[in-house]
């Protein structure tokens, strides 16, 4: 075993460590706070590099897989095991989060520096990167769960960082719940996986593990549990848990909510690792997916569970893009783009494997995570706006942010050969466009690309084109927690360029938005050959076959109109105010009031299941109070009643028969009491009497 | 080493009563001096015992020969965790009330005759004796609530003092048919526990005798629908008195669930099993729905244990190994956190704020008037919303698996109580501590006290409790396990064989 193998688990225990030590720190030691997390993720990059390294060599069947485990608990006669896994999967995630996050962890520095919590926000990121790097190695659904709802707390955590803003608080407590929800599923999932193979390790060095060939033949021959082949409902369980940390519809409303967190949590959490989690989970439990499929042509699984998750990530993401067309706030825009991708991944999973929704969350955690920092220093530089509407021409004022925003736009919309994100995307369609269940998720799919290369084009106009629209004078009435000092100038209220700490790591992350689309090109797909552990050659000639060629061509002409669309109606034609309205809503007003209104989701959960419970418990506390309460009062007053009439009772028959008994009693005694007189001479008569009488009666009574 | 722990306990009872009335300072040291010896005790003995799965004898002693009354003390694994529960119960719960000034001596003596009635109880393998322990708890029980509690506390120790006689009654009729039918059986009258085991009952007369004696012990388990004394007991009770109550009080009912009444009439069992997963799904649910919509902060407390006390309830319904081991550790995780819940909302937070309305509360900014308080109360939550980490998700957890072998719908619906636990807790950290409103501003006359080093070690003492066995469950599961699956196993007649797998 390689020695990597082995220390696998220092990479989120260094975080880990960070965050403990932070947190008994008492005096605010901000140098020391942020060198501590971001070294643990660097050496947490390093470690992960050498994992990396590791996998590229191939092992025993065509793919480097290695594990290592130690028993933990015994219960039920049977010994739990904690371990972790190694193989291409684990290590082009631990790369992806360990570097991400620390480039994010950097940028953070710069952007939080005026927080009075910097402290508590540098140890909940580290807690967070700790659970999420746990969450990748993690051999183990159970310690899988755990990390992952780590995961969940320290985003809970994060996004209520500013809690005393009612908003903040709100989607916190939302983000929570929401994604419990999704997590129950999951729960049960595990629970259900258990008592069918009995064990949760993936994999096994004895080839037992619950993914592994074995069992999941064994459970493909169980009897089927409501309509379902065990399997699929497993499947399906655990897919409600990757539903709900990847914000899919429908437990997708927390997603945008969630990013009333400061912006690098956003980045972090929201763009980059957690919510791409769920995806990871699909593509970590894929054989129990794909268990019993039949192929299609292209030789991608067909199963009932895969079919759920290419529909819910189809929908999901034209849904989420069409909410971002008509969104106004920087970061909403972003988060709507962002259920819309993850919506991607999933559809790449569902109709086209592992490899194919991995490339794109591969990708997307590059360019989404440039996104998500480079809104994070336009709000930083308009001092706390993020209306879009009052922004614009920022070009001028920020030249190094509109560059790198300008990279990762290009990459989501998809812009063909020279960013990563076509490729990714392109190849999904790809997948989707030879899917033999339906077609219909294909052209959601490019409905979706138009969408997307749309929303980020008005976006891009608004925030970076034409002139400056902010109100110098509004610009402090922002949220207090991130006042500037009041020493500032009046020069200041113009838009600023960020310092290096924020800026540099956005030139490193548009760097990788560009160049990582090459490492999966059809002419060179060394991504799939590297996850799926098939041998792979540089082919130029795939390039120009007639399918992928007339897609790449399709793609990219839908992409080219969705970006033309969107410059023509928002950065030929400038908005002049804030308070104009929107094109779309001046042409649309239905539509657009729909959209912006997220379809209405927020309120009708709000109607139904938040109502629901509320109704439901108010219900409960009511038979609580009265109908277990009354039973109560019901005993007591019949208990009452009872010694009340026991009184009665007493009072005028037993006490009645007594006191006349002992009346009689006492006169009988006031009678004999005669008797007693103390006189000498009248007992002296009586016992005289009593012997008379005792002796006739002896000689009388003997003849008898 | 072991039977220490009640004599200890009884014996600092014995000296608090002797101590001179006024001397406040003296009546805690010596109180929190037998916790502390008792605790220690209980670890010590539970240490030495080599082999948890068995039954090891302690005493055993003719008590009344002419009824086969024996003073009978052992111990397996299940009391040893127990014990150690209880251990902890106790010096935390004197750590917390050491702000006690009204009638010190008088609140530590109840205090600690609770705690030896509840290790005897613990430690008794005879039914009787068990029993007079069992009743021996309620005396004390009432006065701590009626003499030192708040919020109608007359009503409410009354309240529990009438409805944990109720259930001894039950308990009682339920023995005394017992007792007369072995009696037949064995030709000789037992009373003796391990005796009781073997005996077998005629179905017909476990079908209704089990559930006499269950639903009497489950009363004190908070079962639904009997759980109505719990929430108004805690509420009324003083800080320590709720802390035992949900912390050991109520496992005394489980326990007697367990140890009694399962263990003496399997066949009972089996026949119903379902009602029983039913009504503890049911007051998992229900009592996460009811803390939901609490205004009162310490309701909210008290509902959620009898929705963990649930979770108890289901995992010995389950007749599974799983199941079992499950409820027997989230007796003990349950009663370290909510003993924590406890002490944080009546300790930290009424006794200095004089209110546990969220309305008032939500203005008072504790979390940064009481940053200590606060943080407690987040990791107490996190604890006991089943977050992994802390024991109650490994409890949970297993109880899950235990149960979905035998009632999966049953489970599912459970995890709906699991949801909600998650929206309460969350609702009580943000309204409690972390609250968006608008502050009112501080009285500077009476600024709050801050948290005191009793306070501290206390709360980090459970803290650390809960967090130990969360990592590391083995420690605890060494103990349990075995109880179930060794050979000699006391319950082996209850277990179901071949459904978990």
């Amino acid at each position: 075993m390689i020695w990597i193998v082995k220390n696998l688990w220092l990479i989120p225990a260094l975080p880990l460590f960070a965050a403990g030590i932070i947190a008994v720190n008492k005096q605010p030691k901000r140098k020391l706070a942020a060198s501590l997390a971001i070294g643990s993720m660097a050496i947490g990059f390093l470690l992960s590099l050498c994992a990396f390294a590791a996998t590229l060599g191939h092992g025993e069947h065509g793919m480097f897989r290695e594990v290592f485990g130690f028993n933990w608990i015994q219960f039920g006669g049977q010994w739990m095991d904690i371990g972790w896994v190694l193989d291409p999967l684990t290590a082009i995630m631990l790369v992806m989060v360990t570097f991400v996050g620390m480039l994010i962890f950097i940028f953070s520095v710069g952007y939080m520096a005026h927080d009075e919590n910097f402290m508590r926000f540098f140890c909940f990121l580290a807690l967070f990167a700790s659970g999420m790097l746990g969450v990748v190695i993690a051999n183990n659904l159970f310690l899988f769960f755990v990390s992952w709802e780590i995961v969940g707390l320290t985003s809970y955590l994060l996004i209520g960082f500013w809690y005393h803003k009612p908003s903040a608080a709100a989607a916190a407590k939302k983000a929570f719940i929401t994604t419990r929800i999704g997590d129950l599923g999951l729960l049960l999932g595990m629970v259900w996986l258990y008592a069918q193979t009995g064990t949760l390790n993936f994999y096994t060095p004895e080839h037992t593990g619950c993914l592994e060939a074995v069992k999941i033949n064994a459970m493909l021959a169980a009897p089927p549990a409501a309509g379902f082949a065990v399997v699929t409902a497993i499947g399906l369980l655990i897919f409600l848990g990757a539903v709900g940390k990847s914000g899919q519809v429908p437990l997708h409303v927390w997603l945008p909510d969630a990013m009333e967190g400061p912006t690098p949590v956003s980045a972090l959490i929201h763009a980059a690792t957690m919510v791409a989690a769920g995806v990871f989970l699909v593509a970590r439990v894929y054989p129990l997916m794909s268990a019993g499929a039949t192929l299609t042509a292209q030789g991608a699984p067909v199963t009932t569970a895969l079919t759920v998750v290419t529909w819910v990530g189809a929908i999901t993401a034209i849904f989420a893009a069409s909410i971002a067309v008509a969104q106004n706030d920087i970061k909403r825009i972003l988060a709507y783009s962002t259920v819309s991708q993850l919506g991607y991944m999933m559809m790449g999973l569902g109709v086209g494997g592992v490899a194919v929704g991995m490339f794109h969350l591969i990708t997307h955690a590059f360019f989404k995570a440039l996104l998500f920092l480079g809104s994070g220093s336009v709000i930083h530089g308009c001092h706390e706006e993020q209306d879009v509407r009052k922004m614009g021409g920022l070009n001028k004022f920020m030249p190094i942010t509109f560059w790198v925003y300008f990279a990762g736009m290009l990459a989501l919309a998809g812009f063909p050969l020279l960013f990563s994100g076509f490729w990714s995307k392109d190849e999904i369609l790809h997948a989707a466009h030879g899917w033999s269940v339906s077609q219909v998720p294909f052209y959601l799919g490019c409905a979706g690309a138009l969408m997307t290369a749309f929303y980020m084009t008005r976006q891009m106009a608004l925030v970076f084109s034409g002139k400056y629209r902010g109100q110098p004078e509004e610009s402090h009435h922002g949220h207090s927690a991130h006042a500037h000092s009041p020493e500032s100038s009046a020069q200041s209220h113009d838009p600023h360029e960020s310092p290096a700490v924020m800026t540099v790591p956005l030139i490193i992350l548009a760097g990788f938005a560009i160049l990582l689309g090459f490492v999966g090109t059809p002419a060179w797909p060394w991504f799939d050959g590297y996850l799926t552990g098939e041998e792979f050659k540089f082919d130029p000639s795939k390039l120009t076959e007639p399918g992928t060629l007339g897609l790449m061509l399709a793609s990219g002409a839908i992409v080219f109109t969705g970006l033309g669309l969107g410059w023509f109606l928002y950065g030929k034609r400038q908005r002049k105010t804030a308070a104009e309205k929107d094109v779309l809503e001046a042409a649309q007003p239905f539509i657009y009031k729909l959209l912006a209104n997220k379809y209405y989701i927020d309120e009708f959960y709000e109607a139904t299941v938040i109502r629901g419970n509320a109704f439901a418990a108010g219900l409960c506390d009511f038979a609580d109070r009265r109908i277990f309460g009354g039973a109560v009062l019901l005993v007591k007053y019949i208990t009452l009643g009872l010694a009340w009439l026991y009184r009665l009772t007493d009072e005028y028959f037993v006490n009645l028969g007594f006191d006349t008994g002992c009346e009689a009693l006492r006169e009988g005694g006031g009678g004999l009491s005669r008797l007693h007189t103390g006189r000498v001479q009248t007992y002296l008569r009586v016992i005289g009497v009593a012997l008379v009488a005792l002796i006739i009666f002896l000689i009388w009574g003997r003849k008898a | 080493m072991l039977a220490w722990t009640i004599y200890i306990t009884f014996f600092g009872v014995l000296v608090l009563m002797l101590l001179p009335r006024d001397n406040a300072r003296a009546a805690r040291i010596v109180a929190l001096l037998t916790a502390i010896a008792g605790c220690v005790a209980a670890f010590a003995g539970a240490i030495q015992q080599p082999h948890p799965g068995e039954v090891a004898t302690i005493t055993k002693l003719d008590w009344i020969p002419a009824i086969g009354a024996h003073y009978y003390l052992a111990a397996d694994g299940i009391s040893l965790v127990l014990v150690v529960l209880t251990g902890l119960a106790a010096v935390s719960g004197i750590l917390f009330s050491w702000n006690i000034e009204k009638r010190t001596k008088e609140f530590f003596a109840f205090f600690l005759a609770l705690i030896g009635g509840v290790y005897g109880v613990f430690l008794s393998f005879d039914v009787l004796l068990l029993f007079v322990f069992y009743e021996l708890t309620i005396i004390p029980k009432y006065f701590l609530i009626a003499r030192w509690g708040s919020t109608r506390k007359e009503y409410g120790a009354m309240k529990l003092a009438i409805y944990s006689f109720v259930g001894s009654h039950l308990v009682l009729i339920g023995l005394i048919a017992a007792w007369v039918v072995a009696r037949g059986q064995l030709g000789h009258a037992s009373l003796d526990l391990m005796e009781l085991s073997k005996v077998a009952f005629p179905v017909a007369f476990q079908y209704w005798v089990f559930p006499l004696v269950f639903v009497g012990f489950a009363i004190l388990a908070g079962m639904w629908p009997f759980h109505t004394w719990a929430p108004t007991g805690h509420v009324a009770a003083p800080t320590a008195g709720s802390m035992l109550l949900a912390g050991v009080v109520m496992k005394l009912g489980a326990y007697g669930c367990l140890r009694v009444a399962m263990v003496m009439f399997p066949e009972g069992v089996k026949m119903w099993q379902g009602e029983i997963a039913c009504l503890a799904v049911a007051g998992i649910v229900y009592g996460a729905g009811v803390a939901l919509v609490q205004k009162d902060f310490k309701f909210v407390i008290g509902y959620s244990s009898v929705s963990h006390m649930g979770f108890v309830l289901l995992g010995l319904a389950t007749l599974n190994t799983i199941g079992f081991d499950g409820a027997v550790l989230q007796m003990f995780s349950h009663g370290i956190i909510a003993g924590l819940l406890f002490a944080v909302v009546g300790r930290m937070v009424y006794d200095r704020t004089h209110t546990r309305d969220f309305n008032d509360l939500e203005t008072m900014q504790l979390g940064k008037l009481l940053p200590f308080a606060g943080v407690t109360f987040v990791i107490a939550g996190i604890a006991s919303m089943g977050l992994p980490g802390f024991s109650g998700f490994v409890a949970e957890m297993q109880v899950l698996m235990g149960a979905w072998a035998v009632f999966p719908k049953l489970t599912i619906l459970s995890g709906i109580g699991i949801l909600v636990g998650v929206v309460y807790t969350l609702r009580a950290v943000q309204n409690g501590f972390y609250s968006d409103a608008p502050p009112r501003p501080a009285d500077p006359d009476h600024p709050l006290e801050p948290i005191t080093r009793p306070e501290r070690f206390g709360a980090v003492m459970l803290i650390g409790a809960s967090l130990v066995i969360g990592l590391f469950p083995g420690l605890l599961m060494n103990w349990i396990e075995p109880c179930f699956t060794s050979p000699l196993s006391m319950f082996g007649r209850l277990l179901v064989k071949g459904v978990s797998q």
